[in-house]
């Protein structure tokens, strides 16, 4: 029911325009600083527990770049950073709609004859979904970089024999899958949160659970989701 | 003028508002008034239509907005201004954008003459100068009037306020009260107040209705209160030593 009155046309596209750019800028431009800083350290992570792991001489070092490779682009850029972006975009948009919600900034839309709900969610949800996929390049990349500089600061593998890894194998579809899985993630992210936010009742305490429960709703709904679109997709 | 007809609410089976009909005048300023529970929050938020009515009519100059279409109501609304208990400002725009607001949102205003009506609206207000401050950072007085200010940027034909004094000081209580008779008058608004401050009712109480667990137990003016023969409105009205006091001596001069 909510969603049927956020998915109307904008009363002033002018207005959802510069609603959307504020929104791309806070959930997404924002977000470049915590998605660069975690893939990057796990893209290190990742490539010393490999190298770790590999204990038999017979597998080539050149594994290294392309396990990482593969668990960066299958998993981390999309699912775990979702997840991430759960916690800090999701408790944003619930906290910063429940709070117009208790104070009377909404019914004050309302009053005016402005559909709060297409107003406020509307270009929260655009914004995400289409900012998302920058944020999961930036996030392979990142991560890959972080595994390779292991390699050039350490003397734990080769950094020509970790870019040889990358490009062992590499099928390109691995990219389009981990952004198709994001776009559905974004959109689990911001209706739920944004849900969560519009339907809160009370005052300060209502607003922090209903931050607290959004987040766990769409953790929880982008786990599930991942296993039905990577058994779609895969 | 807007009239409310028999109007009944309930909320899960209790029934809060039990045959409401009364008249609210243009150029007047009406007050609601009764404790808390009483129901008028939920008069209110019926007339103005952000609660429907389980039956009766509610009529704006005639127009029954209950059996108005989206489209038919979306209308009527640019016609309302409402002033909220905690102003309601929009906590991320200035004080200015906030009351450009309604003006972005229903006029095909340019730029310059949205901000030259927004700053006409502030000064109105009496609060020129705080155009570029956020709501955060304003008094609890200056965010009233900023949302007077904003309520009022459509040149609305019914003006609703919600407990407008609640949070502020009895001085800046009486400036409010001021200016929303002051603007009553001069625009010719249909306002309708819904307050428990016993100095607004004093003071610009042109047409009151009291509340009384959901029935309409009184109405009259503010010349009217002290001749009153009904219970509850006295002890309502009178609860304070102050007030016993001032009936007492009204009564005894009279």
């Amino acid at each position: 029911m909510l969603l049927g009155k956020v998915f109307t046309k904008p009363d002033k596209w002018k207005v959802f325009f510069k609603r959307y750019i504020d929104e791309v800028y806070k959930l997404g431009y924002d977000s470049i600083a915590i998605v660069f800083t975690i893939s990057i350290f796990i893209g290190a992570v990742i490539s010393i527990q490999t190298q770790k792991n590999i204990t038999s001489p017979f597998i080539p070092s050149y594994t290294i770049g392309m396990l990482t490779r593969e668990t960066i682009l299958l998993e981390f850029s999309s699912t775990i950073m979702a997840l991430i972006l759960a916690g800090k975009v999701g408790s944003s948009i619930s906290s910063e709609i429940g709070t117009m919600r208790v104070t009377e900034q909404i019914d004050a839309l309302e009053i005016m004859g402005v559909n709060s709900a297409n107003f406020l969610i509307l270009p929260k949800i655009t914004a995400l979904v289409t900012f998302i996929p920058v944020l999961v390049v930036i996030s392979m990349v990142t991560g890959l970089v972080g595994g390779y500089l292991v390699g050039v600061f350490t003397d734990m593998f080769s950094p020509a024999k970790y870019i040889y890894g990358l490009q062992a194998y590499f099928q390109e579809f691995y990219i389009w899958y981990s952004i198709i899985k994001s776009l559905f993630f974004a959109f689990i992210i911001s209706t739920v949160a944004s849900f969560y936010g519009y339907s809160v009742k009370g005052g300060a305490t209502e607003v922090g659970k209903a931050s607290t429960d959004a987040v766990v709703v769409s953790s929880v709904s982008i786990l599930l989701l991942d296993v039905l679109l990577t058994k779609i997709l895969l | 003028m807007i009239e409310v007809r028999n109007i009944i609410k309930s909320f899960e089976g209790k029934e809060i508002l039990h045959d409401i009909s009364t008249t609210f005048y243009a150029g007047k300023t009406n007050l609601i008034i009764g404790q808390s529970g009483s129901g008028k929050t939920v008069l209110m938020k019926s007339i103005v239509g952000l609660l429907r009515p389980d039956s009766g009519e509610i009529l704006y100059d005639g127009r029954d907005f209950l059996k108005y279409n989206q489209h038919e109501l979306k209308d009527l609304r640019a016609e309302i201004g409402m002033l909220f208990q905690g102003s309601a400002l929009f906590d991320s725009m200035t004080v200015l954008e906030n009351v450009m607001f309604p003006l972005l949102m229903f006029t095909k205003q340019s730029l310059a003459e949205r901000k030259k009506r927004a700053e006409f609206c502030l000064e109105r207000v009496n609060l020129k100068g705080a155009d570029n401050l956020l709501p955060a950072e304003l008094s609890g007085g200056m965010q009233k009037r900023a949302a007077i200010a904003r309520a009022i940027a459509l040149n609305p034909k019914y003006l609703f306020c919600d407990e407008p004094n609640s949070g502020i000081d009895p001085k800046t209580s009486l400036v409010i009260d001021k200016l929303i008779n002051d603007i009553t008058h001069e625009y010719n608004i249909t306002t309708i107040i819904n307050t428990h401050d016993m100095n607004s009712v004093m003071g610009i109480g042109e047409n009151i209705i009291f509340l009384n667990k959901g029935h309409l137990s009184w109405a009259g003016t503010k010349d009217d209160i002290f001749d009153s023969k009904d219970d509850a409105f006295n002890e309502f009205v009178f609860a304070s030593d102050m007030m016993k006091e001032v009936k007492m001596y009204i009564n005894n001069t009279k």
